[in-house]
């Protein structure tokens, strides 16, 4: 048996055995046994060789269906594969499910999925985060090294730091997204889990680098796995103040204590930094993402591919209606209609049109902070350590404030991290690193560092 | 009351490229249905745009032929809507910073002489595919072939003052996207739409009636009807007492009427916003300035050089300069050493002549100023030029002293054959001879034409008359 056909034969056991976990939306022995001859016929082995790559299903492949978590995708398959996943076979990965998701990557605990909410692999009763929330969890429960998400607004990085995995949010225009179904296109970003930074680091490498089939790719060479470092000699960290305010969940402020000590006693500078117009992060997101997923939602409509329902009352209108009524579930539902809202004729000013000012504010926080001497930034990943399934369900804006500390680096574009930094009673706790646009090099080897300093399974108090 | 009509337009053409606006399907006309698609076009899951340059070249290059500003960043919009046709649910479009603003074209109107109409704007967007209500029945289809077709829009001030001036205009701005090679600006195919906004007001006063959207015209012919219609429509509310609403109209070509389409489902908030998919369009200054240095010589530039070049009447110069193509033959036809004031005659008869009929010019240039060659030097008659011509039109042949030998059209001016027909003329016609020969001296084109008929054209008639005037001394 060749080592592809072993890792395809143990990635098959243990996503069997994940099952209940309800992570995955597609998988087959029969695919992954395809996918093991298939790297067996390279000539040559690729950078990932024999290595299973989970994706979430909002990444359009031709070999499984690719559903978004929603009933209005039931059965849909792309005739196309994605760029990255064009990528991952050329490297040599196997790809081994296509995992459950917050319906179209709208949610931060993957309970919104029309296919079932995802299980913590630590405590089935907590959700894993989202919206990338099935990735998430086949990482944290060892069935894969590495698996694909997507992030619009953290939902790489909040789910990572639920699970105790590794997710790295990539610079907007650093890997292409076509392929990857549209939500907020501004800031959409395919996104990587990883056991360790490592694994995550080999796949962005081989995802990463300008696409023709995507303009906003920006074309520079796709990013090098960073050199290890000894330490963090040389390097400033900066705590951003916004970033740790005083109701904070006291596991996790415990967990960044203890990282902020470390990256002191590694030889870094720390320092104090303040990023003011963060606090506007989240409204300023949920302006915009639903702005922009309401004008990319509207394809589906029943006329050409997917879902398709006409009412009794017959006739066009009917079959949007009723099509995207009961193909839609209530929090897709909800965006696109906030989206219409704001960009309605008299409240585009008042509200899209501001938020993108803000937003701009918002990225200039940033950059000022960086160009003042500061190499990256430290902060956690979210408020809390992953919450009970059905907590903040009823209560939309409690879940959008699951996001708040991931949502600014979306909307500034700029490469951010979730390391797993510790535990609280049990519960993984997630650092966040951010880094200036297109230091992905340097926020992988520093993480890399902190990674090999710290025990992620100590409990911090 | 005195009503003043005021017109502007919004014309849409379709940029002459080989692909489409954001992906890489072709553009032909009439492919069977749902040919030329791809995941792009069809709005997939996952599918992204990617601005074809050459639409971008073409549209720019429009505008300078137009005298607008190219901006050097300007701005995809989406323009969101639902419809059948529309496979994303919006249209990329642009909306609050177009491509190209603040142009004119100078055109002769049929009321006030030569005057400009100014250019609001023009645009790139793509296409929406069509909806077939014919093909299966009680169902609709839907063929996306079109869909992503690049487009510019080309928005008018409302400088026009009635339909026949609409018409005129419409005309010279073809004429300009022609020559510019920007469009084929084909109605026929699609490649050209009209819609039509109109109001009337009281004449002498400034300030703008309620306007309404004529839409459904499929010729310039009809765009005058349309509007002659509307305005007639508008005129007769006001005047019995109610007021015009803005409102969409469409002509029916069959009726000349124009019909309100209902209101209500019309008005539409279209929710522009910037495409994030696709950033900013930024064209650097030395870029414009070599798409401005290679906009073609535009029709009227070309009318005032043939006329001074050529020493063409202003009216054979315009009719000549009405069709790029048809200008272009005439300058091939000139340059290759043909009688400029015979190769207008040319151009103007049996040339436009086929062409209208083929939109072809069969006969190469080079060989239509061998022909006139043949002319001048007498080897072939007019008369029998044009039958050489039509022989070169419709066969393979290419050699026009070839083609008349095998016709057995070369002119003959020995002078054995001449008098050989002369006599035979002289002896069927005893009468004329008798009144020739006592004086009636017009007679003699009688006998030319006797000749010539007898000789079956081939007589050179410069040899023909000095021997009939010594024969019948």
């Amino acid at each position: 048996m060749s080592r592809a056909a072993a890792f395809a034969a143990e990635a098959g056991k243990r996503l069997a055995a994940a099952g209940p976990l309800n992570a995955t939306l597609h998988w087959s022995q029969e695919l992954l046994d395809a996918e093991a001859a298939r790297v067996d016929r390279m000539t040559t082995a690729g950078p990932l060789a024999a290595m299973p790559v989970a994706l979430k299903d909002n990444i359009v492949t031709v070999e499984q269906p690719t559903t978004c978590g929603s009933r209005i995708l039931e059965g849909y398959v792309s005739p196309y594969n994605a760029t990255v996943v064009e990528r991952l076979r050329a490297a040599g990965a196997m790809i081994a499910a296509k995992t459950n998701l917050d319906e179209f990557a709208m949610g931060s605990s993957t309970e919104h999925s029309a296919f079932g909410r995802v299980k913590h692999p630590l405590d089935p009763t907590r959700v894993p985060g989202g919206s990338s929330g099935g990735s998430a969890a086949l990482v944290a429960a060892g069935v894969v090294p590495a698996a694909l998400g997507s992030e619009t607004g953290g939902s790489v990085r909040q789910p990572a730091s639920f699970c105790g995995v590794v997710g790295v949010k990539p610079s907007y225009g650093r890997v292409s997204r076509y392929g990857l179904v549209a939500f907020g296109s501004s800031l959409d970003c395919v996104s990587v889990f990883g056991r360790t930074v490592d694994d995550a680091a080999r796949v962005l490498s081989i995802i990463s680098g300008s696409d023709p089939l995507d303009a906003t790719t920006v074309d520079r060479a796709p990013m090098r796995v960073p050199k290890a470092l000894p330490d963090l000699r040389g390097l400033t960290v900066g705590l951003p103040k916004e970033y740790f305010p005083a109701d904070l969940d006291a596991g996790v402020a415990a967990a960044l204590r203890r990282t902020t000590e470390k990256i002191r006693e590694l030889g870094a500078e720390v320092r104090q930094v303040s990023l003011p117009n963060s606090a506007y992060a989240v409204p300023t997101y949920y302006i915009i993402a639903p702005a922009e997923a309401a004008a990319n939602l509207a394809r589906y409509d029943g006329v050409r591919y997917g879902r398709r329902r006409v009412g009794p009352e017959g006739g066009i209108r009917s079959l949007y209606r009723t099509t995207r009524g009961e193909g839609f579930g209530e929090e897709v539902r909800r965006r696109i209609l906030v989206g219409t809202y704001v960009l309605s004729a008299g409240y585009y000013d008042a509200y899209y049109k501001k938020a993108q000012q803000v937003r701009a504010l918002i990225a200039e926080d940033f950059r000022r902070v960086f160009d003042s001497g500061v190499d990256l930034l430290l902060t956690p990943t979210t408020p809390t350590p992953a919450f009970k399934a059905g907590e903040k369900t009823e209560d939309p804006v409690a879940m959008y404030l699951a996001d708040v500390f991931v949502c600014s680096m979306s909307l500034a574009g700029l490469p951010a991290m979730s390391l797993p930094v510790g535990r609280s009673e049990g519960l993984p706790i997630g650092a966040q690193l951010v880094a200036p646009y297109f230091s992905e090099e340097r926020l992988l080897a520093a993480a890399q560092v902190l990674e090999r300093a710290l025990d992620p399974l100590a409990e911090v108090r | 009351m005195a009503w003043e009509t005021v017109i502007g337009l919004e014309v849409h053409v379709q940029l002459r490229t080989r692909t489409k606006m954001f992906c890489g399907d072709r553009t032909t006309f009439g492919d069977p249905p749902n040919t030329n698609v791809c995941p792009v076009c069809l709005g997939l899951p996952g599918a992204l745009p990617v601005p074809n340059a050459e639409a971008i070249r073409l549209a720019v290059r429009g505008a300078l032929a137009l005298g607008c500003t190219v901006h050097e960043t300007s701005v995809f919009a989406r323009k969101n809507y639902f419809y059948p046709d529309l496979p994303k649910g919006y249209q990329i479009s642009q909306f609050d910073r177009p491509l190209a603003t603040g142009g004119s074209v100078s055109f002769e109107s049929p009321e006030r002489g030569r005057m400009q109409v100014g250019i609001t704007r023009l645009h790139v967007e793509e296409d929406a595919g069509k909806l077939l209500h014919d093909r299966f029945p009680g169902k609709t289809a839907v063929d996306l072939n079109r869909a992503g077709t690049p487009l510019a829009e080309i928005v008018s001030e409302p400088d026009l003052r009635s339909p026949a001036e609409a018409r005129a205009y419409l005309t010279t701005l073809r004429q300009i996207l022609v020559y510019a090679g920007v469009s084929e600006c084909s109605m026929e195919q699609g490649s050209l739409r009209v819609d039509a906004n109109l109001s009337i007001r009281p004449a002498g006063t400034s300030k703008l009636g309620t306007k309404t959207e004529v839409k459904n015209m499929n010729s310039f012919a009809n765009v005058e009807r349309a509007l002659e219609a509307e305005r007639a429509r508008q005129i007769s509310l006001v005047e019995s007492g109610h007021r015009v609403e803005q409102v969409t109209l469409l002509f029916n070509a069959a009726t000349a009427q124009v019909k309100p389409t209902r209101s209500k489902e019309e008005s539409h908030d279209y929710r522009y916003f910037p495409d994030p998919d696709l950033p900013p369009l930024v064209l650097t200054p030395a870029w414009i300035a070599e798409q401005r240095a290679a906009v073609p010589e535009l029709p009227e530039a070309k009318r005032a050089r043939l006329e001074a070049a050529h020493a063409l009447s202003v009216t054979d110069a315009r009719v000549i300069t009405a069709e790029a193509g048809l200008a272009h033959y005439f300058e091939s036809v000139v340059d290759a050493g043909a009688d400029p004031k015979t190769a207008a005659n040319w151009v103007m008869g049996e040339v436009m002549t086929t062409y209208n009929e083929s939109g072809s010019f069969p006969v190469p240039a080079r060989r239509l100023a061998e022909l006139i060659g043949l002319v001048r030097e007498g080897v072939l008659s007019r008369q029998a030029a044009k039958r050489v011509y039509s022989e070169l039109a419709q066969s393979s042949e290419q050699d026009p002293r070839a083609t008349a030998a095998r016709l057995g059209l070369v002119q003959v001016s020995d002078q054995g054959a001449l008098s050989g027909w002369v006599d035979e003329v002289i002896a069927a016609h005893p009468g004329e001879v008798a009144r020739f020969r006592s004086g009636e001296a017009k007679l003699m084109a009688f006998f030319v034409g006797q000749v010539m008929k007898r000789s079956q054209g081939k007589a050179d008639p410069k040899g023909v008359q000095p021997v009939l005037t010594e024969k019948l001394r």
